[in-house]
C-alpha cells in the first residue's frame, strides 16, 4: 500500500516461561505502513496483545528485530525506549485510561512535557487543539476521574496524538464501550488515519470494528494466519 | 530531567491523599519536635551541671599537702633494698605555700594558664552571742574569681562588688547564718585558732546547695584572712589554676606536683565521675531521639508502599507514555522528601515550641539560686541537624519503595487487570 513503512518486525519469536514454558510467539513477521489502519484479531490466548507490547517496545524479553521507521529499536537501552515511546507511539488502552488526580487537560500535556521540545504554552495550545479536535475541549479542566468511560478513551486517544506520533497502537480500546461510543472512537480513528495519514494498529475482538479497517492481521496459537 | 513535572506529579499524588500524607508528616513532626525538645533541654541540663561543677572547681588545685616523705634517711642508703619502716610520721610543715607569690607570676606567664588564683584557707570560729561554730574562711580575689568562677551565681541577698570594696566584710555561708539568725548587715565575730578576735560585717549570703559546704564555709577577701591570721600578704595557702584546655589537666598537675613539691589535684580525677554521667545522658538523648525517627521513617515506608500500589495504574500509563523508570523513582522519592521537608519544618517549629515552653517553666533548686527555670539550650546547630536528619530519614524511607515503582513492568500491571 505504501511505500515507507512505520513499524518492522522479522522473526519475532517469544516463549514464557512461567508458570510452565510456553511459545507463545512463532516466528511473527509483520510490517505497517504510513497511514494504514491495521487490526489484529485472534482469540484469547493467541498472543496478540503479546504481540502489541512488544512492537511498543514495552516488552523486551523476546528474539527477533523490530525496526520503528526502519531503525532497529532491539536492544536499546530502557531510557532509549521510553524516549521512542514518548515520541513515535501513542497509547491506548482497554481500562488505563487516564491519571485520575489530575485534570484532563494535564492528562494530556504530560507526554509533551516529558519529551520538553516545546514551551508549556505551545504543548497547552497543542493539548486544546487535540481536545478540539475530538469535540472534548468543553471537558479540559475537569478532573479525569470525573469523566465518563468513552469521554475518557477519548481523552486517551489525545494524549496519544500529542507529540504526533508515527503509530498509534491500542489494545482493545474499545472494547470496555458501548456501541455508540466504540463507533465514534473508530470514526476518530478513521479520521486520524485519512486526514492525518496516522498508522494505527489496533488489537481488537470486534468483528464489526476491524472489518471497518484496511486490513486485518488474523493470529492463531502464536502464528500469523492471514495477512 | 524535567523536574518542575516530576513535582507536579509528586505534588498532586501527595494532595488528593491528604490524610495519609498528614499522617506521614505528622510522623516526622513528632519525631523531629521531640528531637529538639530532648536535644535542647537535656544539653541545658547538662550545661547546667557542667557549670556547677566545672566552673565551681578549679581544672588544678594546688596545695601543700602535709604528708610523710616518701623518702626516709633509711631510702638513701645503697643497698636498702628490703626495708620496711614502720609508724612512719609526717613532720608539721607550714601550711603556706613556699614563695608563693612568685610561684603565681610563673604560672601566669604560662601559655597553658589562663588564670591562677591565690586563695588563703584558715580554720576559725564563728561566734555569735553564746553561739560557737567551727569552720573554714576562704580568702579570695573575689573580683578575679567573678570573672574565671560562677561564684557569683551563688552569692545571695549581696553582691560580690560589696564584698571587693568593703573592709573587714565576709561573705557568710546560708547555713551558718541560718543556725545564728544573722543576716545581711549584722556582724559576726571570728576567732581563730590562735585566739585572735575580729568583727566583720555580713555584706552577703553564700549558698553552693550543699549543705554540708554552706554550713561551715564563709569568704571574705584575701587580705581580711591574711590579717585574721596574722600573717604577710606572702601568706597564701593554696592556688587555683584555670586552663585554657581542661583536658591538659593531668598532665600538668602531674608536672607541677614534680617541679614544685607540692599537691596538685586535677579536676578530672576529681570529678571522674561526672564525665561519664554527661556522656550516658547525651547517649540516651540521641538513642530516644533516633527511635523516634525511626518509627517515622518506617510510617513514611509503610505510606508511600501503600501509594504505589494504589497508584499503579498511573505508574502503568506514565510509562506506556515514555516515562523512564528513573522518573517514576524521583516521582517517589520526591513525594518522600516534600513528606519530611514539610514534616521536618513543622517539627522544628513544635520542638521550638515546646523547648520555649519548658524554658519559661519555674524550676526551684536550692543548688542554684540564680536559675529560676528549667534550662533550654537553644542552639541553631541542633535545628539545622534536626531538618537534615529529617530529609535524609525519608530519603531512605522513599528510597525502597520509589525503587519498587521504578522498577514495576507497564506491561505486568496493564495484562493484569
Amino acid at each position: 500500500m505504501n511505500t515507507s513503512t512505520v513499524l518492522r518486525a522479522n522473526n519475532i519469536n517469544k516463549h514464557f516461561y512461567t508458570p510452565e514454558p510456553f511459545h507463545v510467539l512463532k516466528d511473527v513477521n509483520l510490517t505497517v505502513g504510513k497511514g494504514e489502519f491495521t487490526t489484529v484479531m485472534g482469540k484469547s490466548g493467541c498472543g496478540k496483545s503479546t504481540l502489541l507490547y512488544i512492537l511498543s517496545t514495552m516488552d523486551t524479553q523476546y528474539n527477533g528485530e523490530l525496526y520503528i521507521h526502519d531503525q532497529l529499536v532491539t536492544g536499546k537501552t530502557a531510557n532509549e525506549l521510553a524516549y521512542i515511546r514518548n515520541k513515535h507511539i501513542g497509547f491506548v488502552f482497554q481500562f488505563h485510561y487516564l491519571l485520575s488526580d489530575f485534570s484532563v487537560l494535564e492528562n494530556v500535556m504530560l507526554p509533551a512535557q516529558k519529551l520538553a521540545q516545546r514551551s508549556p504554552t505551545a504543548i497547552k495550545a497543542a493539548a486544546l487543539e487535540k481536545l478540539a479536535m475530538l469535540d472534548i475541549d468543553t471537558l479540559a479542566y475537569k478532573k479525569a476521574a470525573n469523566l465518563s468511560g468513552g469521554e475518557k478513551q477519548r481523552v486517551a486517544i489525545a494524549r496519544a496524538l500529542i507529540n504526533d506520533p508515527a503509530i498509534i497502537m491500542g489494545d482493545e480500546p474499545t472494547g470496555n464501550l458501548d456501541s455508540h461510543n466504540a463507533s465514534n472512537v473508530f470514526d476518530i480513528f478513521k479520521r486520524l488515519s485519512v486526514e492525518n495519514g496516522l498508522s494505527l494498529l489496533i488489537v481488537t475482538h470486534d468483528k464489526d470494528f476491524a472489518t471497518k479497517t484496511d486490513r486485518i492481521i488474523q493470529m492463531k496459537d502464536g502464528r500469523i494466519v492471514s495477512n | 530531567m524535567n523536574w518542575t513535572m516530576i513535582l507536579k506529579i509528586a505534588k498532586t499524588h501527595l494532595l488528593t491523599k491528604k490524610r495519609q500524607t498528614i499522617i506521614a508528616a505528622l510522623g516526622v513532626t513528632f519525631g523531629i519536635g521531640s528531637y529538639i525538645t530532648l536535644v535542647s533541654f537535656m544539653t541545658g541540663l547538662n550545661g547546667m551541671l557542667d557549670d556547677m561543677i566545672l566552673n565551681q572547681t578549679p581544672h588544678i588545685h594546688l596545695y601543700n599537702e602535709i604528708r610523710p616523705s616518701v623518702l626516709q634517711p633509711l631510702d638513701y642508703l645503697e643497698d636498702s633494698g628490703l626495708t620496711a619502716i614502720r609508724s612512719v610520721r609526717p613532720k608539721q610543715r607550714q601550711k603556706r605555700i613556699h614563695n608563693a607569690l612568685a610561684l603565681l607570676k610563673h604560672l601566669s606567664t604560662d601559655q597553658d594558664v589562663k588564670a591562677a588564683l591565690p586563695k588563703v584557707e584558715a580554720q576559725v570560729f564563728y561566734i555569735s552571742g553564746p553561739i560557737e561554730l567551727g569552720g573554714v574562711v576562704h580568702g579570695i580575689d573575689v573580683i578575679q574569681e567573678v570573672n574565671h568562677y560562677n561564684f557569683k551565681d551563688y552569692i545571695v541577698n549581696g553582691t560580690y562588688q560589696d564584698l571587693a570594696q568593703t573592709p573587714n566584710s565576709i561573705l557568710l555561708g546560708a547555713g551558718i547564718a541560718q543556725k545564728m539568725s544573722l543576716d545581711v548587715g549584722d556582724r559576726i565575730r571570728l576567732s581563730t585558732i590562735d585566739g585572735n578576735v575580729f568583727s566583720l560585717k555580713i555584706i552577703g549570703l553564700f549558698q553552693s546547695g550543699i549543705a554540708d559546704l554552706d554550713a561551715v564555709q564563709s569568704y571574705t577577701n584575701i587580705k581580711t584572712a591574711q590579717r585574721l591570721l596574722g600573717e604577710t600578704n606572702m601568706y597564701i595557702t593554696a592556688i587555683d589554676i584555670k586552663l585554657h584546655d581542661m583536658h591538659k589537666a593531668t598532665s600538668i598537675a602531674q608536672s607541677l606536683e614534680q617541679q614544685f613539691g607540692l599537691r596538685a589535684v586535677d579536676i578530672n580525677t576529681a570529678n571522674a565521675q561526672f564525665e561519664t554521667g554527661t556522656t550516658i545522658r547525651n547517649l540516651i538523648t540521641y538513642a530516644v531521639s533516633f527511635t523516634l525517627l525511626l518509627v517515622a521513617g518506617f510510617g513514611i515506608y509503610n505510606i508511600l508502599n501503600m501509594l504505589i500500589y494504589e497508584k499503579m495504574n498511573d505508574i502503568a500509563i506514565l510509562k506506556a507514555t515514555g516515562f523512564s523508570s528513573s522518573d517514576v523513582h524521583h516521582i517517589f522519592v520526591s513525594q518522600a522528601i516534600i513528606i519530611g521537608l514539610i514534616g521536618g519544618i513543622l517539627g522544628l517549629a513544635l520542638g521550638l515550641g515546646l523547648s520555649m515552653a519548658i524554658d519559661q517553666t519555674p524550676f526551684d533548686t536550692s543548688a542554684l539560686p540564680t536559675v529560676t527555670t528549667y534550662p533550654i539550650n537553644h542552639k541553631l546547630s541542633y535545628y539545622l541537624i534536626g531538618l537534615g536528619f529529617a530529609l535524609f530519614a525519608t530519603f531512605l524511607a522513599g528510597l525502597l519503595p520509589a525503587r519498587k515503582a521504578g522498577k514495576m513492568d507497564p506491561v505486568h500491571i496493564i495484562r493484569g487487570q
